[in-house]
């Protein structure tokens, strides 16, 4: 079996502040690979912009690894760090805030391009410019060139973002709620222009968003996680988590999320959440951090042990104890892990690996 | 006397509560004069609630803050009038009354809650403070008045009045937070609402359980709602009407389920299909090409034109009207007919 | 689903260094004219320059003294009057504005590159080096900044410019460089900042052509603070008569009308006022052109 593009296993991030350990990432365990199109889906506080710059290797974890092919990236030497930092960018939210504002568009293109020796010449890095320009939809490129951001639109500056991403050759993009801050009418261009560089350059996307709607419509042939305050709590192919979701989280979240069809709409019953009060992540829940809020709470059950994400299915990942028992029989804990598999339950999941261990 | 100015038009409707015609703000700059809204016309009747959506600089703000006046320096309401109809039936020009005047009529009969709420509380009072500063800057009421309605309101929108009262803005999570605002906005019991963008910047639970707690206030009080969004799923929650926005001008009006299931604008097609539907199959959706028109010398003739799929040469020259599509639906588009709002499914799910 | 651009004039060579001064130097004079203050300004500083190195060349020396002319008012032989030894005080005034200008420039200069190497490396670096340079920075700016030149300037003769400037310098680089510590802290986090990282850029380019540049108007401003700060020192040194009073600057023109005795006679009155408004003159001027530059480096604001 070759080793996924990207591997996080059992990863915490836990930042320090004056109030205390601030817990954004906990236990996360995650695979992508290569070409793949992986959505991770939450809202603030979920901790899916720390799981991104851990991927990209902004941040390092305080515990678990990251591999990149199978390497632990925080233990390369120069040479191959360099390789998987190329190998893995990030594109932001903000395109009022992800673009230097004193460099023209030539600059912040060329810029890696001869950082990293790939144009030989100025007039080679604007051919090669050019070309990026219209592998992401910026045409006539040559009127671009030598504008400054904040002569461009939202929609035209995440093109640029996307663009300089694409400068060092990738194979993963780590788009960070990337579409969030555009006006509805570009979004779609904007997904469109992704999706095709997917499928023509066959890069791989950790597409972050809190909007499960997006998530829906560009990881259709990929997979969903869902996170809550730090945890994975549902990892699924997106058809199968749209359309039957396990998690009661998930099932929230689909259910809050307004439809643009009023007689739909307006048919959805009220929330059925114990609590509106969101926890601050300086006061996680013990056991299931969802369990003040959770319409399946048990006592004694999910006030004290922690679920794990466990398999219910072939390709379908849960981390609650009361649909783990009702689909598999025991409540969301591991089983030992078998001889020469690995402990991180994501990878071989979609494999179908796990189906022959649950019992 | 006007035909809206009778105490109710022929055919049986309620008299609007507010009226806006013809309005023309502008922002003078150095740049140029940029036409934010224009020619806009629109009723608001007692107890309805319309929503305003369209997106980035089409002037939606601009014409919340026209409404009461509200608008930064530099730009300016150069034409038109704001009728309101107050609960007495009198009927008063909004754009007539001096300081005080206004003074009074916002809160007490308009009341306007901002995009960003969250950030509008003070954060060194207690939200009692806020609550009793806010009832007195706009109404002479006593201070046990203002308690009885504070924690009434609180309650009303599912918040704790012991707790929330004594709190200070930074205790409170922003779904509080904006719950705060709307039971503030109420404080006087105005017969309007203005909220700009209510839901922006708050998770997907908390903006449902906003959703729900405008819902239910609005079945339990009496007032008109105008929201004001870009998030066209929003609409389909809340409004009984929906106006969409571009380019200063309203280009479509009409029921929430005409609009909805019938658009008759090009643009208001457009914003529809490119919102991707959650639930069940994978629908196609698609964007629209093109940019917004620059608003300090917009080109003749209809402002959406460059990017419209219908656009014709007559298009380019003439500035449609808004032509009346079906019953209280209006839409600003020679090519109307048209119009038609189709669905593929692109995929069924597993 | 191509986005398609303002159709503009297409270039395909990125300007030449030339191009981009002259554009800079458009940009700048269309940005004084913006503000009238801030032309005002710049023609206050550059009138303030050119006096300063031009004086002592136009007008070789002062003139002798002569006991017959002693406080004489105002004339059209003296235009600002005489001193207490008969010199002219218009002659004196010409010359004495270099040597006041080229220490502040000096120290200036030392204390904003002493700042922002240590400021951006503490920022940038984080962990030990941050907190010894942080350290430093402190103690010494808890030392009261004027009671420690004037102890120094006992033990230092302060004859040669550099020497000035360097003290003055070294007590004024501590404030510096907390502000330029907190500006790159800030800019740090920056969204263009990450992806440079990302992209793997290098820390000198991130350092030198991402961070500081979004600062550039952010040192110009420190840098005339330096120079405003510098000539105040420089002014309460010689008014102390701390420093040595050779040679002839409006700082020791001022000592001398003090201790002769020039505020006492009405006709002797320009000789201390001269110094005086020529001083903050230029200390207004500096400040209000370097406020409205600000978008020589912010192309966003040349638009507006």
């Amino acid at each position: 079996m070759t080793e996924p593009l990207i591997a996080l296993d059992h990863v915490s991030m836990v930042f320090r502040t004056r109030r205390g350990g601030v817990r954004a990432m906990d236990d996360v365990s995650l695979s992508l690979e290569a070409g793949e199109v992986l959505c991770l889906v939450g809202e603030s506080g979920s901790g899916k912009t720390t799981t991104g710059k851990i991927v990209a290797g902004l941040l390092k974890p305080t515990s678990g690894s990251v591999r990149f092919r199978g390497q632990d990236i925080w233990q390369m030497d120069k040479a191959q760090f360099k390789a998987y930092r190329r190998a893995v960018q990030i594109v932001h939210q903000d395109p009022y805030a992800s673009l230097n504002p004193i460099h023209t568009v030539f600059t912040i293109l060329a810029a890696p391009l001869q950082r990293h020796g790939m144009v030989r010449s100025r007039a080679e890095a604007v051919r090669r410019v050019v070309e990026l320009l219209e592998t992401v939809d910026l045409t006539p490129p040559e009127s671009f060139l030598f504008k400054y951001p904040h002569q461009l639109s939202g929609g035209q500056r995440q093109r640029v973002s996307i663009a300089r991403a694409l400068t060092v050759n990738p194979e993963l993009i780590v788009a960070d709620e990337a579409t969030s801050m555009v006006d509805v009418s570009i979004r779609v261009s904007l997904l469109n222009t992704l999706q095709r560089l997917r499928d023509e350059l066959g890069v791989g996307f950790l597409f972050i968003t809190h909007d499960l709607a997006i998530a829906k419509y560009f990881a259709w042939h990929g997979r969903i996680a869902v996170m809550y305050l730090g945890r994975v709590v549902e990892f699924s192919p997106t058809p199968a988590l749209i359309n039957d979701p396990q998690h009661p989280y998930t099932r929230a979240l689909l259910a809050a999320i307004p439809e643009p069809d009023p007689d739909l709409t307006r048919r959805k019953g009220k929330l059925q959440l114990r609590s509106l009060d969101i926890p601050s992540l300086l006061h996680i829940p013990p056991g299931c951090s969802f369990h003040p809020r959770c319409p399946l709470f048990e006592a004694g059950l999910c006030d004290v042990q922690r679920p794990d994400l466990v398999p219910i299915d072939e390709k379908r990942l849960v981390a609650c104890h009361v649909v783990a028992r009702e689909r598999t029989g025991t409540i969301a804990k591991h089983m030992a892990s078998p001889v020469g598999i690995s402990s991180n339950p994501m990878i071989g999941a979609d494999r179908g690996e796990y189906g022959k261990e649950s019992s | 006397m006007t035909a809206w100015q009778r105490s109710s038009t022929s055919n049986g409707n309620p008299a609007p509560v507010l009226s806006v015609r013809n309005l023309e703000v502008r922002y003078f700059t150095r740049a140029g004069t940029v036409q934010a809204v224009r020619d806009v016309s629109f009723d608001l009747r007692p107890g309805e609630s319309i929503a305003l959506i369209g997106e980035s600089g089409c002037g939606k703000t601009t014409l919340g803050l026209a409404l009461l006046r509200l608008l930064p320096k530099g730009a300016r309401i150069v034409d038109g009038e704001i009728r309101y109809r107050r609960r007495d039936g009198q009927v008063i020009d909004v754009l007539q009354l001096d300081q005080e005047e206004i003074r009074r009529f916002r809160w007490q009969e308009c009341a306007m809650v901002f995009q960003g709420a969250l950030n509008a509380l003070n954060p060194v009072l207690r939200i009692w403070d806020q609550m009793l500063d806010t009832a007195r800057a706009h109404a002479a009421l006593s201070r046990d008045e203002v308690r009885e309605r504070s924690e009434r309101l609180l309650r009303m929108v599912q918040l704790e009045p012991e707790r929330v009262l004594n709190a200070y803005p930074h205790e409170l999570s922003g779904g509080m937070r904006q719950r705060v605002m709307i039971a503030m906005s109420l404080l006087l019991d105005p017969q309007i609402i203005i909220y700009d963008e209510p839901t922006t910047a708050l998770d997907i639970l908390t903006q449902r359980a906003i959703i729900e707690v405008l819902r239910s206030l609005r079945e339990q009080l009496d007032f008109s709602m105008l929201f004001i969004s870009h998030d066209l799923p929003l609409a389909a929650e809340l409004a009984d009407r929906v106006a969409t926005m571009y380019a200063g001008k309203i280009i479509e009006v009409g029921d929430v389920r005409e609009i909805f299931y019938n658009p008759r604008h090009p643009y208001t097609l457009g914003l529809i299909k490119a919102v991707p539907p959650i639930v069940g199959e994978l629908y196609d959706i698609s964007s629209i090409p093109g940019t917004p028109p620059n608003l300090i010398e917009p080109p003749p003739g209809c402002s959406f034109h460059p990017r419209c799929p219908y656009a014709r040469e007559r298009c380019a020259r003439e500035m449609p009207p808004l032509y009346e599509v079906g019953a209280l639906h209006t839409s600003a588009c020679h090519y109307w007919q048209e119009v038609k709002l189709e669905r593929q499914v692109v995929e069924t799910g597993d | 689903m191509a986005q398609t651009a303002r159709p503009g004039k297409l270039e395909l060579a990125p300007p030449g260094l030339g191009q981009r001064l002259a554009t800079a130097v458009k940009v700048f004079f269309r940005l004084l004219g913006h503000s009238k203050a801030g032309f005002l300004g710049f023609l206050g500083v550059l009138f303030f320059v050119v006096l300063a190195l031009a004086g002592p060349i136009i007008v070789p020396d002062a003139g002798r003294p002569d006991m017959t002319k002693i406080y004489q008012p105002p004339s059209l032989e003296h235009p600002l009057g005489t001193d207490y030894e008969g010199r002219d005080v218009l002659k004196q005034m010409l010359r004495g504005g270099r040597a006041i200008i080229v220490v502040a420039v000096l120290a200036a200069t030392l204390s904003t590159l002493i700042s922002i190497t240590f400021g951006a490396l503490a920022a940038y670096a984080g962990g030990w080096p941050d907190s010894i340079i942080m350290m430093l920075t402190d103690v010494v700016l808890t030392i009261p900044q004027f009671p420690l030149l004037v102890v120094l300037s006992a033990f230092v003769k302060l004859d040669r410019p550099w020497l000035l400037a360097t003290l003055i310098a070294l007590l004024s680089w501590p404030t510096l460089l907390r502000a330029v510590r907190a500006q790159v802290l800030s800019l740090k986090e920056r969204e263009y900042v990450e992806a440079a990282r990302a992209l793997d850029l290098g820390i000198p380019r991130i350092l030198f052509g991402e961070i500081l540049p979004n600062m550039a108007s952010y040192i110009v401003m420190s840098f005339t603070i330096g120079m405003t700060a510098a000539i105040y020192a420089q002014v309460a040194l010689y008014f102390l008569g701390l420093a040595p009073l050779a040679g002839e600057n409006w700082g020791i023109m001022l000592n001398l009308a003090w201790v002769r005795g020039a505020i006492f006679y009405k006709d002797s009155l320009m000789y201390i006022l001269a110094p005086v408004l020529a001083i903050s003159l230029l200390q207004l001027a500096m400040v209000t052109m370097s406020r409205s530059l600000e978008g020589v480096f912010n192309p966003r604001l040349r638009e507006s």
